[in-house]
């Protein structure tokens, strides 16, 4: 039992991995449509925004606070940099995704003062941001919903562009969003960042413990509006590509999407106390909780099972991870 | 001649009201193995903390290589080469071995980048150096104790330090873990480097340091090379407090029913076939180094130990104590060992401290009967002799001592039969200690209360005993009458055990 | 050692200060729009609106007096209505005078399922907490999704529409010239702070909240008093479901969804501290009243429902930073 326990500390990607080869089975095997191209890009397609978003998720977490801000910090970056190219007539890919970006690091920053310099609980400064961001542009940007017309068609170009085709069975072809490399780029920026750089390593350490980080010499407070700035640049960053990929940019958009993303990370093996947690982890959770609630329908359950299913997914990965961890608590 | 290796001249050091430290002057000089006693509270940790540049003094001058320095930082410590282990040896329990020997040095260097090959060869060098084995791979929290110390010396001894303060490190390990932490320490010391080792443990200081400071109330009482003094001249210097030679004599008569009486008492792993019997008005002492399972012990009896073998009889009936309920419903009561953390609910009054066990049983239909419960815990107040105003204050206004009778009359409230005290005067000053001891000696004398007395301090034990039982390994290994022994001949006891 | 002391002393200081609050924002409301304001339709108006908000608030501190947090106050409160409603239709058909008209014992069956399901939804949060040792963030972030997920699975979506009237006066009605919803809340309250404050369950829970280990070593069941704490807060969750739904005349799985940050802003702005030992029902009460008063107030100058959401966004971390000042300055 405890051995068990043990590999899963050392190595908590491995659970979260055999619930996807579970999931996957089980699922391909009840309905084998699910094997198609065609799906399998989709779910990897779907997985690119909740995983970038998770990204950032995770890095909080790693140093022990949760992120409840995120979908609000981007919208606020996709909103306001849509209108900002409407308003100028711009149109393009690289600048708008620097401007989302900035926006996101911008107010990435707010959290990382709350927390740092008045020693808030994370969760409700990120209550509390979230909710201003989104009011301010809900209440002073505008409510109304940009649609493919307006859109910078620049932008919708770029998230519509596919890398890899094959043709189907009926003869039908199915390609790979391109998206699908711009995350697994990410991602992999992360992971490096996270393993081979101090700065990486400073989280991991912070996670385990602020005063050993302080005295040890990393410079915490540093390291804190890093992972606050980043995770924030990471939220505006998804919220642009998102408006792109669907090609709108509705200001209402991704609400409650913060417990989906929070659901992946924790079911990716990630410790809300901090410390644990991996970038390969992440993205199995991430494309776990994709697999299955967007499976549901080719398994003939009602998609209004989907909350429900996150939600049990939720408590399961969290019971799993207090018994993993409950020696240290303890 | 070359000046010392560090040197404070009468350092002074305050918070808000409380003196911490006063006039306390030092010298350590190279390769020293340097002790500095005192109890808990006396300012050890201040003056650790003035030495490694975390805090600054108030009055007073610190000079390193004769050399005064100004505007103490932590960096500018490490870099005059002091490094500190703490008690809680500031590890990151989720990272490998190696990396939390290597993290500090890649840190000094102001690497940006990570390379796991060198981490590893740094992390390889450094326990090459201490000349230990330890599995680079491991995560740290998987560790014993005794392996995360090793960690941590290896850690701090790869900066190339030239004074090594370590706080308390003895305070965790078994016997032969200490006896391998002094082959370390020595071993650190032929290669120049001095240590501040930091203890309150006799035998210890005796055995490993060369010289010896002893700081009590902030203040430097006695200092020395070891070998003026003795463990007598030691206790009195750190408590103030001539051995008192009066002892306790116990009246009762050995035919009664045994109040407690316990018989092969065993958890596996950590108790091991325990008989015991405690008469009323008895005050047991329980001795044992680290490890021997007093605690384990006094926990099985306040029913936290659920799957433990064996009898126990209170007044002669059998009783299973598997949940510290019905275990308070039986009369006992512990008082433990970590009062800040296991004791008191610390932003909160003296009142709820004091009747934290007993709302229940002063409620009615649930309802707290306030009059009742304010008279209580007034009357309790008065007979422990706390010195507060009013129960109303937060219980962080009093001293050790003070709280210390809270936690304990947290339990009078309850009219235990047996109560067991897990280091009953850790922390608390002399004069305080002394009205604890008169206090117990009172309950156990004319209320008829036993009393397990669990203590590392064996001048307390001597000296507010009847009996003493010694345990090791979890196992009882002697049960002898107060008269019948002494401090000395427990000391060496204990040694020879160790 | 003294900070502590004035921490404590403040506790009273505290109430002090909400009262100057509302006092002030009163009277800036006042002044801002005084022909618009100083009406008794404003008062009458926050009256109804208000308890709905206050219960949840006061089951948000009590969930924080242990140092946990529930997130799942909101899924409780629609599934517990939704789940009367349905109840109600069955009887009664989905309209008409039939359902208008349902007898009180009806509808007192009604409350009692709604209660019993706020009971077994706290349930439920409290043996995650205490007997799997799940983080309360994460568990009621999990039970709050499959609560509103069975909502949606019940519903399909779209409201549950029309209940009876003797429902609807538990929302709208007035007795002895008080809203009834006041008249709940006050009475609620009055429970909840007597609980609190003179029973040795509510002291033995800020004691737990203070230091859970030296609880048990004092022999308090701090589990089963820690448990019984989600129960209560399902309860009051499940409360404020009934007067929303009564005031509504409609149940349906997001309602309410602003009421989580509202909820937990007045805990936090009313002095309790999130990580446990500090709560107070008057403090809660006090913090909800001032709140009403800003945003009714605001809501009259024509600010829009977002900008009220920025500015309690913007009131939550003001809180934040207003009591990490006052930790400074002593």
């Amino acid at each position: 039992m405890s051995a068990l326990a043990n590999a899963l500390r050392r190595h908590p990607e491995m659970m979260v991995a055999a619930v996807l080869v579970l999931a996957v089975v089980v699922i391909g095997t009840i309905n084998p449509v699910f094997w198609q191209p065609s799906n399998l890009f989709s779910l990897m397609r779907a997985s690119v925004i909740t995983g970038i978003l998770a990204l950032a998720v995770l890095l909080v977490m790693l140093s022990g606070g949760i992120d409840v801000s995120f979908p609000a910090f981007a919208i606020a970056a996709m909103y306001l940099t849509v209108k900002a190219m409407i308003a100028w007539g711009f149109d393009g890919v690289l600048l708008p995704f620097a401007m989302a970006t900035a926006i996101g690091v911008g107010l990435g920053l707010v959290n990382a003062v709350f927390v740092y310099y008045l020693r808030m609980i994370p969760l409700i400064v990120t209550l509390g941001t979230g909710t201003a961001v989104r009011g301010f542009i809900l209440g002073v940007v505008g409510t109304s919903q940009i649609n493919i017309d307006q859109m910078p068609p620049l932008l919708i170009n770029f998230a519509r562009g596919e890398f890899f085709h094959v043709t189907q069975a009926d003869g039908s072809t199915a390609g790979l969003s391109s998206m699908v490399l711009v995350y697994a780029g990410i991602a992999l920026l992360v992971h490096l960042m996270l393993r081979y750089t101090m700065m990486g390593r400073s989280i991991y350490a912070l996670g385990g413990g602020e005063e050993a980080a302080r005295r040890v010499g990393f410079n915490v407070r540093r390291t804190t509006f890093f992972i606050y700035g980043l995770a924030g640049a990471l939220a505006g960053f998804a919220g642009l590509l998102h408006g792109a990929m669907i090609w709108t940019a509705n200001p209402r958009d991704m609400v409650g999407l913060e417990l989906d993303v929070i659901a992946a990370v924790v079911l990716g093996g990630a410790s809300i106390f901090g410390g644990r947690g991996t970038v390969i982890g992440t993205v199995l959770g991430v494309l776990t909780l994709v697999v299955i609630t967007n499976s549901l329908i080719i398994l003939g359950v009602d998609t209004t099972w989907q909350r429900v299913v996150v939600g049990l997914i939720v408590i399961a990965a969290t019971a799993a991870t207090a018994w993993r961890d409950r020696k240290r608590i303890a | 001649m070359t000046p010392p290796l560090i040197e404070l001249r009468h350092i002074g050091k305050s918070f808000s009201a409380v003196r911490a430290l006063e006039d306390v002057s030092l010298t350590i000089g190279r390769g020293e193995i340097h002790c500095l006693a005192g109890e808990n509270g006396s300012g050890k940790s201040t003056l650790i903390k003035v030495i490694s540049g975390v805090w600054q003094p108030d009055q007073g001058e610190l000079l390193i290589d004769g050399q005064k320095m100004e505007g103490m930082t932590p960096r500018a410590a490490i870099q005059h080469g002091v490094q500190v282990i703490y008690q809680d040896f500031s590890l990151f329990g989720n990272l490998s071995v190696a990396e939390n020997l290597a993290l500090s040095m890649e840190l000094q260097e102001g690497r940006k980048l990570v390379s796991w090959r060198r981490i590893r060869s740094i992390a390889q060098e450094a326990i090459r150096k201490l000349g230990v084995d330890l599995d680079l791979d491991a995560l740290v929290e998987t560790l014993p104790t005794a392996g995360k110390q090793l960690v941590a010396i290896a850690r701090a001894l790869m900066s190339d330090p030239r004074l090594l303060i370590m706080d308390e490190p003895t305070t965790a390990l078994t016997g032969r873990e200490v006896e391998a932490l002094f082959r370390v320490v020595r071993d650190i010391q032929s290669r120049g480097i001095a240590v501040l080792f930091v203890s309150h443990k006799m035998r210890e200081m005796l055995e490993i340091s060369e010289r010896l400071t002893v700081i009590r109330s902030g203040r430097v009482v006695a200092a020395g090379p070891i070998s003026e003094f003795d463990e007598a001249a030691i206790t009195r210097a750190m408590t103030g407090q001539e051995i008192a030679a009066e002892g306790y004599r116990w009246e009762g008569t050995a035919g009664g029913t045994p109040l407690l009486e316990v018989s092969g008492l065993t958890i596996p792993g950590q108790l091991e076939d325990v008989s015991l019997r405690v008469m009323p008005g008895e005050i047991v002492g329980v001795s044992g180094l680290l490890g021997s399972g007093r605690t384990e012990l006094a926990l099985a009896l306040f029913g936290m130990k659920h799957g433990y073998q064996g009898q126990v009889r209170i007044d002669g009936r059998e009783v299973r104590l598997d949940s510290v309920q019905r275990a308070i419903e039986h009369g006992i009561a512990y008082v433990p060992e970590d009062r800040l953390t296991e004791g008191l609910f610390l932003t909160q009054t003296i009142d709820r401290n004091m009747l934290a066990t007993s709302y229940a049983r002063l409620s009615k239909g649930g309802i707290i009967q306030r009059a009742r419960a304010a008279r209580e815990a007034a009357g309790m107040i008065r007979e422990m002799a706390i010195a507060t105003p009013t129960g109303d204050r937060p219980v962080t206004q009093l001293s050790g001592g003070n709280a210390q009778r809270v936690v304990i009359g947290r339990w009078l409230l309850n009219d235990p039969r047996l109560l067991i005290l897990n280091g009953p005067t850790v922390g608390v000053d002399v004069g305080s200690k002394a009205g604890i001891h008169r206090k117990i000696r009172e309950l156990a004398r004319t209320r008829g209360l036993g009393v397990l007395m669990i203590s590392d301090d064996l001048p307390e034990l001597v000296d507010n005993c009847n009996r003493i039982i010694v345990l090791h390994r979890g196992r009882l290994v002697s049960d002898t009458p107060t008269e019948a022994t002494s401090e000395a001949a427990l000391s060496e006891q204990l040694g020879a055990l160790a | 050692m003294s900070a502590i002391t004035q921490r404590l002393r403040r506790f009273d200081t505290n109430l002090l200060q909400l009262l100057l609050l509302t006092v002030l924002i009163f009277a800036g409301m006042a002044a801002l729009n005084p022909d618009r304001f100083l009406r008794p339709y404003v008062f009458e108006s926050i009256t109804f609106i208000a308890p709905e908000l206050g219960l949840l608030a006061i089951a948000m501190m009590v969930a924080m007096l242990t140092g946990g947090i529930d997130l799942s106050v909101i899924g409780i409160a629609n599934l517990s209505c939704i789940l009367a409603g349905m109840f109600f239709h069955w009887i009664g058909g989905p309209r008409g005078p039939e359902l208008v008209n349902l007898p009180l014992h009806t509808v007192a069956a009604g409350i009692g399922i709604a209660l019993g399901t706020g009971m077994i939804a706290g349930a439920i949060n409290g043996l995650l907490i205490t007997r799997l040792r799940v983080t309360p963030i994460l568990a009621t972030i999990g039970t709050g999704q499959v609560f509103t997920g069975i909502c949606l699975v019940l519903t399909g979506g779209p409201a549950v529409a029309g209940f009876p009237k003797l429902w609807g006066q538990i929302g709208n009605g007035t007795a002895f010239g008080i809203a009834v919803p006041l008249i709940v809340f006050l009475v609620v309250a009055a429970l909840v702070w007597f609980l609190l404050s003179r029973t040795a369950f509510g002291i033995n829970l800020s004691l737990i909240g203070t230091n859970a280990r030296a609880a048990a070593f004092a022999g308090l069941r701090t589990g089963r008093t820690v448990f019984f704490s989600y129960v209560m807060t399902g309860v009051l969750a499940s409360i404020a479901g009934i007067l929303l739904s009564g005031r509504t005349n409609a149940a349906k799985s997001d309602y309410g969804v602003s009421y989580l940050l509202q909820a937990v802003l007045i805990s936090v702005l009313a002095g309790t501290n999130p990580s446990g030992g500090r709560g107070s029902v008057v403090g809660v009460a006090l913090a909800l009243v001032a709140l009403m008063l800003l945003s009714s107030g605001l809501q009259m100058m024509r600010f829009s429902n977002f900008l009220v959401d920025l500015i309690w966004g913007g009131f939550l971390l003001l809180s934040i930073a207003l009591a990490a000042w006052r930790n400074r300055v002593r």
